[in-house]
């Protein structure tokens, strides 16, 4: 059953991924890996593009569409409360018996391994984009790769300026020039 | 002190949900505005507290933290509604958007400026991995662990939650280590 099938692999989702919105990105790509009648590389990018631009958690917002994609709005639905489900959990067990948490040396130690290893991954998750939108079927798309270049130095130069900017530009940039998909 | 209603609970989060851009890092000072200035849920170092707790347990940091505050309140219920009064917003917002983009999705201009789209998205998420970079990759071994699950993932395809395991036993391992040298 599709429903249940998808609050499993969200369940999944939201109980690896640790620290922010993009931290389920490498796990989204693993799941396209396996369902590819789910979600594509290209429609990853879509989702991060809009989960940026609006209101709301990026990883709840990222599950929400992609569960929409898969069925319906029923589909966002469950596979939102399945990302939700186990912080509610491990919350409340927290809550109840570990009021010191992130305090314990222990946890403090984890995380100094777990930050490191979460850029790693979403290192891989970038690397998947970018392989999607900068090669073309094996070949370098120089006009691509020159547009990242630009966004990133802007980037770089308009530290504070909100994501929404460089997706409305994007977007623009993507008219003007006629970009093929 | 008068018991908070469930709807109080999930109307507040509802708001902060509706008016975050861009994250749990993004919902500190409303959350600073909404639980501790207006309605005294919470003490500013309470919410700290319960807001570190949701960086460093699995999940999205604005959910576990809404739950944390919603069972403070009101117990087991109390933080499921806080939480799904934070996810609220964003199902109905991405539910509304994704029907319009799917049904226009062939559209040429669409095509075009989601073209233009995911070559800014790579560029924001390159700038969100440099700031990551900066407070995460603060030593040699945290390096050459950045190195490693890089490598490792692309080249052999590893699973991301085997990552996560190693990474916290990593994480234990070499802080012992250091720990041990220092005390000698």
């Amino acid at each position: 059953m599709i429903y249940l099938a998808l609050f499993y692999e969200f369940f999944k989702v939201g109980l690896f991924s640790i620290g922010g919105g993009l931290a389920t990105l490498p796990f989204l790509y693993k799941l396209a890996e396996r369902r590819p009648d789910w979600l594509t590389v290209q429609t990853i990018a879509d989702m991060v593009a809009i989960s940026e631009s609006t209101p709301g958690p990026i990883g709840i917002n990222m599950a929400t569409y992609a569960g929409y994609q898969v069925a319906g709005v029923f589909g966002g639905i469950i596979a939102t409360l399945g990302e939700v489900a186990p912080s509610i959990i491990i919350i409340v067990i927290i809550a109840k018996f570990l009021a010191e948490f992130d305090k314990n040396p222990l946890v403090k130690h984890a995380f100094y391994g777990l930050r490191a290893a979460v850029v790693g991954l979403i290192t891989f998750a970038l690397l998947k984009l970018l392989s999607a939108t900068l090669l073309a079927g094996g070949s370098i798309n120089y006009l691509n790769t020159g547009l990242y270049l630009v966004f990133v130095a802007l980037v770089l130069v308009f530290k504070k300026a909100h994501p929404l900017v460089w997706i409305l530009l994007g977007a623009a940039i993507g008219l003007i020039l006629r970009l093929p998909s | 002190m008068k018991e908070i209603s469930l709807w109080d609970l999930y109307f507040t989060f509802f708001k902060i949900g509706g008016l975050t851009f861009g994250g749990g890092y993004a919902m500190l000072p409303l959350l600073q505005e909404e639980v501790v200035n207006r309605r005294q849920w919470a003490s500013e170092e309470e919410l700290l507290d319960m807001y570190a707790i949701g960086q460093v347990t699995p999940g999205i940091i604005a959910v576990n933290t809404a739950t944390m505050v919603g069972y403070r309140k009101r117990g087991i219920l109390g933080g499921v509604i806080a939480t799904l009064g934070e996810i609220s917003p964003s199902i109905i917002i991405i539910t509304t958007l994704a029907t319009i983009l799917l049904r226009y999705k062939d559209a040429p201009y669409l095509q075009q400026a989601f073209s233009g789209i995911r070559i800014a998205v790579c560029a924001t998420v390159t700038m969100s991995i440099i700031r990551l970079m900066k407070k995460s990759l603060v030593d040699l071994p945290t390096i050459l662990l950045y190195l490693l699950v890089v490598a490792s993932t692309v080249l052999f395809s590893l699973s991301p939650v085997i990552v996560v395991l190693v990474a916290i036993l990593f994480g234990i391992v070499v802080q012992n280590i250091k720990h041990r040298k220092e005390g000698i």
